[in-house]
């Protein structure tokens, strides 16, 4: 195919360049390569290039009631690798940003402990230390989808999801200091915020890879991702990394939290509904070409690329379709392949100009393969709100724009 | 109180070693424990400091489905209505009804199954203990953590009656009696599932030649609810 590339681009671009006038962004020397540039002192926090702009979060104003109780949308379709920076991480909250002063930041664990602790943020720090580059995908990503297409957007349908490395105490160190009494089964996180967010963690769970972070992508938390400390549960639904974290009660019974009877509880056709759906299924979706970022060009070489991830392990494979699923080729994951974290995949190929309708399949390491909406909707209905991993269509168009679309 | 899940691990012991070894022994430990165990067992590293008793009890505020954590206390729905009528009833409605797109507390009973599925505490919560909790946390919705445990149990016993899930207005709700209480939902909860889709058992997934010709049945941008999409209109389906 490479072959195949380079004769047809000597021949179509080749005639181009033949036609080609003079580029002035060459041949006329530009302001930024004779005048000085801004002085080391200019930026003491750096921001992106003011051409970077639109490369933002967004919000959906009919989603929710208000804004404090709503969330945003990671721009996946400008992103690349894996690493979500810090400003870019969506947000979602169920009572504002709760601004804690660090020195009046305080974490209590009591319940089922041989003693009640009480620790400051300093004293947090003085644990020893574990880093995790994990995904934090909102239970509801894709929610609005289940029905049908809906929002026309990769950032809109998948945009509820980052990827940063966490710097933290594992929960196993600060639980070894309060003393576990035999019972302790269950651990109760709770934010600090007017939301007091609560979730009940199996105790396993939280021994095994959970952490009280205060760093992201090296720095302090974002005060939007909980400052000065949050809770991270690796590869499950968002809903229980709670942030502003301030108490861990130990029990022997699950509390039954409204974050886990009301809301994060899947309701199936028969009227029953899930409860404790932790784990975040293998999911990918292709962030480029999407209906935000259309293809620019008008054939040839052309990079599809996008994200994979599993709250069950690593991504084992990603599997491209040009045609709708008819047909597959497999991708190439590029970059670390690393456990309950997002994967980049490309799909580099020769565009004919023709309409296409692009699809993403994503396996895990446990062979699970990303099934289609029609797929999940069979087994679940269209009422389950929250974890929606289908497989994702884009309708490539001969023009380069790109749309949400349903196929059957 | 429900049937919880089975935890996958008990722990029996709460020195370091005994949770490390449990660790290793079920391969739960992916990650290296080396410095995480480096306290001497059963001593930690002596950081923090004792919860006082006052301190425990400021944020020790939640409830469960047992019983366990509810205050000392009572409330009528009569004495329930003035307080909704004052604190709640802006956004939830005089009958908690709920307005615009504020939450609902009220009706929807028989709509799980159907298409437009109404999700109240009458008609989807399996425990009144969350209704305690949640209100005495969160609510009202900007102003939280005001209440008072007799205006919380007036409120919880005031949505019980606007669910008619008692009907008297002097129903007295107080801590001894809280558990007596039992909603309509609470049995349809089931365990996670999961996976629970065709293609778990399918092995090698299918590469070539795997379904007959495609066609389009949706499109986003024919809804154009997206924002700065340029067709505006159509309907939207909200998330919770």
């Amino acid at each position: 195919m490479r072959s195949s590339i380079a004769a047809g681009g000597a021949l179509v671009a080749g005639s181009s360049i033949a036609r080609a006038q003079s580029d002035t962004a060459i041949t006329q020397v530009q302001d930024w390569a004779r005048r000085l540039g801004k002085g080391v002192d200019a930026t003491a926090y750096g921001q992106p290039s003011p051409y970077e702009k639109d490369v933002v979060r967004r919000h959906v104003e009919w989603l929710t009631p208000s804004v404090q109780t709503s969330v945003n949308f990671t721009p996946l379709h400008e992103l690349d690798g894996i690493i979500t920076p810090n400003g870019l991480c969506f947000e979602r909250h169920h009572a504002g940003v709760a601004e804690v002063e660090p020195d009046k930041y305080r974490l209590m664990i009591n319940g089922l402990v041989d003693k009640s602790l009480v620790f400051t943020l300093d004293d947090l720090k003085r644990f020893p230390r574990r880093n995790q580059i994990n995904f934090l995908e909102c239970a509801a990503n894709t929610g609005m989808e289940w029905r049908g297409v809906q929002l026309n957007g990769c950032q809109f349908t998948h945009g509820m999801v980052h990827n940063v490395m966490y710097t933290g105490v594992p929960l196993s160190v600060l639980f070894e200091e309060a003393g576990l009494k035999t019972s302790a089964r269950w651990v109760m996180a709770e934010g600090a915020d007017a939301s007091a967010m609560n979730r009940s963690l199996p105790m396993a769970k939280a021994i095994d890879d959970c952490m009280i972070a205060f760093k992201m992508n090296g720095e302090a938390l974002r005060p939007e991702q909980g400052y000065p400390a949050r809770l991270v549960v690796p590869g499950w639904e968002g809903s229980m990394w709670v942030k502003w974290i301030r108490r861990l009660e130990i029990g022997d019974e699950p509390w039954h939290s409204r974050e886990e009877t009301s809301k994060y509880t899947d309701l199936l056709t028969t009227g029953k509904s899930r409860r404790f759906t932790w784990e975040m299924d293998c999911k990918s979706v292709i962030t480029s070409p999407s209906p935000q970022a259309p293809v620019n060009h008008k054939r040839g070489q052309t990079v599809i690329t996008g994200l994979a991830w599993s709250g069950r392990g690593t991504i084992a494979r990603v599997d491209v379709s040009l045609d709708g699923g008819r047909n597959w080729v497999a991708a190439r994951i590029d970059g670390p392949s690393l456990n309950k974290s997002l994967h980049r995949f490309y799909y580099d190929f020769d565009w004919n100009g023709e309409a296409m309708l692009l699809q993403s399949r994503a396996v895990d390491s446990t062979g699970y393969i990303q099934p289609t909406k029609a797929e999940l909707r069979q087994v679940r209905g269209t009422n389950s709100v929250y974890h929606n991993n289908s497989i994702q269509t884009w309708y490539l168009k001969k023009s380069g724009e790109v749309e949400n679309v349903e196929i059957s | 109180m429900s049937k919880s899940p089975e935890p996958v691990l008990v722990v029996a012991s709460a020195t370091g070693w005994a949770l490390a070894y449990l660790l290793l022994l079920l391969g739960l430990a992916a990650t290296p424990l080396g410095p995480v165990f480096a306290a001497e067992p059963g001593k930690g590293f002596g950081i923090g400091r004792p919860a006082t008793a006052e301190e425990v009890r400021a944020w020790d505020i939640d409830v469960r489905p047992d019983g366990k954590g509810l205050p000392e206390g009572s409330g009528t729905a009569a004495e329930g209505e003035a307080i909704f009528a004052e604190k709640c009833a802006s956004c939830h409605g005089d009958f908690a009804e709920g307005l615009d797109r504020w939450t609902a507390l009220a009706g929807g009973v028989g709509t799980l199954k159907s298409d437009n599925p109404v999700r109240t505490i009458g008609s989807y919560w399996p425990y009144l203990s969350t209704a305690y909790d949640y209100i005495y946390r969160a609510m009202p919705f900007g102003n939280a953590q005001t209440l008072k445990p007799n205006e919380v149990y007036a409120l919880t016993a005031y949505i019980l009656l606007m669910n008619d899930i008692i009907a008297d207005d002097r129903f007295l709700l107080s801590n001894e009696n809280f558990t007596s209480v039992r909603l309509p939902n609470e049995s349809n909860f089931i365990e996670d599932n999961r996976p629970d889709t065709a293609t778990i058992n399918e092995g090698e997934p299918c590469m070539n030649d795997c379904r007959a010709q495609v066609e389009v049945t949706m499109r986003a941008r024919v809804l154009g609810v997206t924002p700065d999409d340029d067709n505006k209109g159509g309907r939207k389906r909200a998330i919770e």
